[in-house]
């Protein structure tokens, strides 16, 4: 009787779906059940700084149909805040702990336990909705989303439900020139502050019987969720909002916005309607999507998937669903069919007085935001960058404000985003090193530059010194001093050389004057030899030229 | 013999003989007043007249004798002995003991204690040990008193009587027949019974006030946000309070004190200064011949209505000619949304309980049913962990809280909860306290209303208004309608302005020791030489 009433909303979960799983409980820590060892993660590909999706075969017939038809896409996307406790209570929130051993009697819900607010957590929002170019609600409140899980410890979420922190923004988006560029802007239709639920692993014990045991470790860490209104088209621009968002966060230092750890999830909604039809489709929700390339190619299959079916007129088996995606088969799977909207019974949480905002604590928050990711990239792109370089320098806060530290000491904008973009990211990438754990400070990078610029070194030898401070750090000067490295641009020094090669040579300068001119680099690598790399190579040359054709 | 009843005797006696005729310098302090049982204990404590295991073991031996008769505890500490020797200990080193020490405590099994089950009266947490003491009880402790048992009550607070809890029914020790009243029954029974000096109760509609009504006893609802909530057992959060009890106005206060103020693991708690009420009770030998005089006291009309008990009627009258007696102008006043409250109260708190009690799921503590899958683990482990009161009213809540039916219920509740706040804002006004009965009627028959939900509900009449508009309301025993062996206690109910409890003490600490000729000890004790 009251229990089915109850259940409503469990009966959409995927744990159903295995109905042999075994529930118990074992007496552990504060009576928590604790088995396994690290949460289990499905197969996933190496995160990359910027998204790379491989062009996809389609069939030219899809490719055909698909032109009658375009694609809605929405996402819904939660952000773990990097604050250093839980939401509403004091344990730390750490990635990665043994089961159940950051958990307290309020992050498990025992009987009279209260939630208090982490006020870290409302910085944080207002920092992401400023940023995110939202309107802030300086009066909103906490609701209670409720329904039941064994992940969920209270049987209800600490959410906001009517009157989000901010709504009405948008992003400005770059897509990617190997994509054909452009710039996009998508809206943010609201973000709202949330607590995160606990982990259910899965264990085989052996028997035929699957254990289920509960992790509370995350259970009650702060989570932003963003959503997007549904302005994507493709599989590349929502895989660039959600990238977007991840330089977003991380350029306010809110989140570690790592989609493997789950500290960024995307939810993404997709539906296909014939071009010119007002009406939306149906849409399908996916989700387990731990990459941005897998944004994407979920999305195109999906795309494609939609479009198929309703090219052959079959568009009704499009239901409203959640899909998994799956990596190894790059397709996706229904996971569980939605019937009917899930009524969460949202009320306010009287545990929690409401959030009020006051316009200094605004104004104090926006004048601490960094520059965001789009000026920055404007910036980037007036100083005359190619949007390539433009793209690649403002991915990662890191190396823009190294770039904009190096150019704050007057390096050429150009050449110290080559320098940044060549030898030191390879460096950085075979040594498996972030920009800020180089040794090279970007004072010295600036040197290097003025240096080679400057005639004081070659560029060759530029090079050497830079895997010198990259590894080793020093200054551009100490090492040139230490190592004798100064370009000899003395003409009469170098003429003294050259002589000295043509007087050893004899032979070879018979040859050369008897028309054999290619030994020309024979020489200039004698005289560059004798003169440890140091000489100027262009003064060399028109020397060493003149010294050759003098018929004396 | 404390076993024993005691035959019927002629009540007209044991009624209250208002003092109006006679010259006012007789209001004095009467050794028919109630003592503050902490006030003795302290001072035998420190002239060194007693010792806190005698003490103890005096209350024990009580406990022992009245216990088969009423059942007003769940659990009971085996500690007592043991924390009352460290204070004698103490106290023989010459150290500081803090001000409740050998103050023995009785908490309400709703609030949880780290050393003891805490089961909320429910099957659902049957052999639940939390691992923290709430708040109220860490500061009892902190300031030397001993928790001597967790204490019935009906589950999870939703109840008038203590016959809703999952292991027993507590008696009224007025009348082992009757119920004590509830959700805090068995708190209010342990103090009139003297099984312990004050206790800790909670109050969501009226589960102090209401049983302090039938027993005969002090029970005091703060202001909502005067004593953290963290460790109470969620009923409904924006009602719920922990409540005092008290065998005298002075004990109640001096337990308030105690539990009272700011705590960081409750949000809803109030950073507002907590002002000593004990100070008050020091000096009452010389009173001045109109000690409450120019206090505005306002009689709830609506409190008197059909439906009201016409000897509850005539002891809160009576009642009301004292508080003149002793200066008062006491005038009628209606409160016209105060019929609207009982609704608003089931709407709002059912809703918030069925909210708060989803986490009694069996998945981390408490009992949990084997099951095979998922749905069968939650729905075998509640329906067997709940009673039937805790389901209706969950059910109620969630229904109230569904899609398409919010607006109609949660949201009209909590506008009419709006409306009633206002009412009694501006009633506060105009009068410095506000006056009822607690209940209806005094205590009725075990068993009376056990299968008529909303007779019971409409009982709690007198008290959800208060929970609803967030205030402080005090009851205290000033009569007794025919009933029982000797009669039973009416219980006057004086509501105050928020975080104005230092009011509510003053005032009822002058009626109560004004009052003649009316002792409330109930029968079951009353050849105990203690009192």
């Amino acid at each position: 009787m009251m229990a089915s009433t109850f259940f409503r909303s469990i009966q959409n979960h995927p744990l159903l779906l295995c109905p042999t799983a075994l529930f118990r409980r074992k007496n552990g820590v504060l009576y928590c059940t604790m088995k396994g060892t690290e949460a289990q993660t499905a197969t996933q590909e190496k995160q990359k700084p910027h998204i790379k999706v491989p062009p996809r075969t389609r069939t030219k017939t899809i490719d055909k149909i698909s032109k009658d038809y375009e694609a809605i896409i929405g996402i819904e996307t939660h952000v773990q805040l990097n604050t250093h406790t839980k939401a509403f209570c004091s344990c730390p929130s750490n990635y990665g702990s043994l089961p159940n051993t950051s958990v307290c009697p309020i992050c498990m819900g025992l009987p009279g336990a209260l939630p208090v607010l982490n006020s870290k957590v409302i910085e944080f929002a207002v920092k992401v909705g400023l940023a995110l170019n939202c309107k802030l609600s300086f009066n909103s409140k906490f609701d209670r989303k409720q329904y039941f899980y064994p992940d969920l410890p209270k049987g209800y979420q600490i959410s906001q439900f009517d009157v989000p922190i901010a709504t009405g923004g948008y992003v400005d988006v770059d897509l990617p020139v190997e994509f054909g560029g452009g710039h996009r802007r998508f809206g943010v239709t609201r973000v709202h502050m949330e607590e995160d639920a606990g982990k259910l692993l899965h264990s085989e014990n052996g028997s035929y019987s699957e254990e289920i045991t509960v992790d509370l470790n995350r259970a009650g860490v702060p989570l932003l969720e963003i959503v997007s209104e549904p302005d994507m088209r493709t599989g590349i621009e929502a895989a660039e909002y959600a990238a977007e968002l991840q330089r977003l966060v991380r350029y306010l230092g809110v989140s570690n916005g790592n989609m493997q750890e789950g500290s960024l999830r995307c939810d993404v909604n997709v539906s296909v309607r014939p071009i010119g039809q007002s009406q939306f489709g149906t849409k399908v929700e996916i989700k387990n999507l731990n990459s941005f390339s897998s944004v994407s190619r979920s999305i195109d299959f999906e795309i494609s998937r939609q479009v198929l079916l309703h090219s052959q007129g079959q568009g009704d088996q499009i239901t409203l669903e959640t899909r998994l995606w799956e990596e190894g088969a790059q397709k996706t799977v229904t996971m569980r069919k939605k019937e009917g909207l899930a009524d969460y019974r949202y009320f306010p949480e009287p545990d929690l007085p409401g959030v009020i905002l006051t316009k200094e604590y605004v104004d104090s928050i926006r004048d601490s935001l960094p520059e965001a990711p789009e000026v920055k990239r404007r910036r980037y792109e007036k100083m005359g960058l190619s949007m390539q370089d433009v793209l690649l320098l403002a991915n990662d806060i890191n190396v823009a404000q190294f770039f904009d530290a190096t150019i704050a000491k007057e390096a050429d904008v150009k050449l110290a985003a080559n320098w940044i973009m060549g030898d030191i990211a390879a460096y950085m990438k075979n040594e498996k090193l972030t920009i800020n754990e180089i040794k090279l400070v970007p004072q010295e990078l600036a040197e290097l530059i003025a240096s080679i610029k400057g005639g004081t070194i070659s560029g060759k030898i530029g090079k050497e010194i830079l895997f010198e401070l990259l590894a080793k750090g020093g200054t551009v000067k100490g090492l040139i001093k230490e190592k004798d490295l100064v370009q000899i641009v003395d003409p009469l020094e170098i003429e003294k050389m050259v002589d000295e090669v043509l007087a050893e040579n004899p032979k070879q300068l018979e040859q050369y004057r008897g028309g054999k001119t290619k030994l020309q680099g024979y020489f200039a690598g004698q005289v560059m030899k004798v003169s440890k790399g140091k000489a100027n190579p262009g003064l060399l040359n028109k020397i060493l030229l003149e010294k050759l054709n003098s018929k004396n | 013999m404390l076993s024993t009843l005691h035959p019927p005797r002629s009540l007209s006696s044991r009624f209250p003989r208002y003092i109006s005729s006679l010259p006012v310098t007789l209001c004095t302090l009467t050794a028919q007043s109630p003592p503050s049982q902490i006030l003795s204990i302290r001072h035998a404590l420190l002239s060194r007249h007693v010792t806190a295991t005698q003490l103890a073991e005096s209350y024990l031996s009580r406990l022992r004798l009245t216990e088969p008769h009423l059942r007003s505890f769940l659990h009971l500490s085996d500690a007592v002995s043991q924390q009352a020797s460290r204070i004698d200990e103490l106290i023989a080193g010459n150290e500081q003991v803090g001000p409740l020490a050998g103050v023995l405590v009785a908490v309400k099994d709703n609030i949880c204690t780290a050393d003891m089950p805490s089961t909320g009266g429910s099957r659902v947490l049957e052999g639940y040990r939390p691992p923290f003491d709430a708040t109220a009880v860490r500061k009892i402790k902190e300031l030397g008193g001993i928790v001597v048992g967790k204490t019935n009550l009906d589950e999870f607070g939703m109840g008038s009587t203590t016959e809703g809890s999952a292991f027993q029914v507590t008696a009224n020790p007025w009348d082992v027949s009757r119920v004590p009243g509830g959700s805090s029954g068995g708190s209010a029974a342990a103090v009139s019974a003297r099984q312990c000096v004050v206790s800790l109760g909670s109050d969501t509609g009226g589960s102090v006030r209401q049983p302090a009504s039938f027993c005969g006893v002090v029970g005091l609802k703060p202001t909502y946000g005067r004593v953290s909530r963290y460790g109470l057992m969620a009923y409904a959060s924006s009602l719920d309070v922990i409540g005092c009890f008290g065998s005298s106005i002075a004990d109640t206060g001096i337990l308030l004190h105690a539990i009272s103020g700011h705590d960081r693991l409750d949000a809803t708690s109030s950073k507002r200064e907590v002002p000593d009420f004990a100070s008050q009770f020091a000096s009452t030998d010389f009173l001045e011949s109109k000690p409450l005089k120019g206090l505005r006291v306002g009689l709830i009309r609506e409190t008197l209505d059909d439906g009201v008990d016409s000897g509850v009627i005539s002891a809160i009258r009576g009642a009301a000619l004292h508080l003149e007696d002793l200066g008062c102008s006491v005038s009628e006043i209606s409160l016209p949304s105060f019929s609207l409250g009982l609704p608003a109260y089931y709407i709002l708190a059912a809703s918030e309980s069925s909210s708060n009690l989803s986490r009694y799921d069996g998945v981390r503590y408490g009992n949990q049913v084997t099951a095979g899958e998922l749905t069968s683990l939650y729905g075998d482990s509640r329906s067997k962990g709940f009673g039937p009161e805790v389901k209706r009213r969950i059910l109620t809540g969630t229904y109230a809280l569904s899609a398409g039916y919010y607006d109609a219920y949660y949201k009209r509740a909590q506008q009419v909860r709006t409306i009633i706040r206002k009412s009694f804002k501006a009633a506060l006004d105009e009068n410095d306290i506000l006056i009822s009965p607690a209940a209806p009627s005094a205590a009725y028959k075990i068993g009376e209303k056990k299968d008529d939900p909303l007779a019971m509900y409409a009982g709690d009449i007198m008290t959800v208004n208060v929970n609803l508009a967030g205030l402080p309301a005090l009851v205290l025993p000033c009569g007794f309608v025919e009933g029982g062996v000797a009669g039973l206690p009416v219980g006057l109910q004086m509501i105050g302005a928020a975080f104005d409890e230092e009011k509510l003490l003053k005032v009822g600490h002058i009626f109560e020791q004004t009052l003649q000729n009316c002792r409330f000890v109930p029968p079951l004790i009353e050849d105990d030489s203690a009192w």
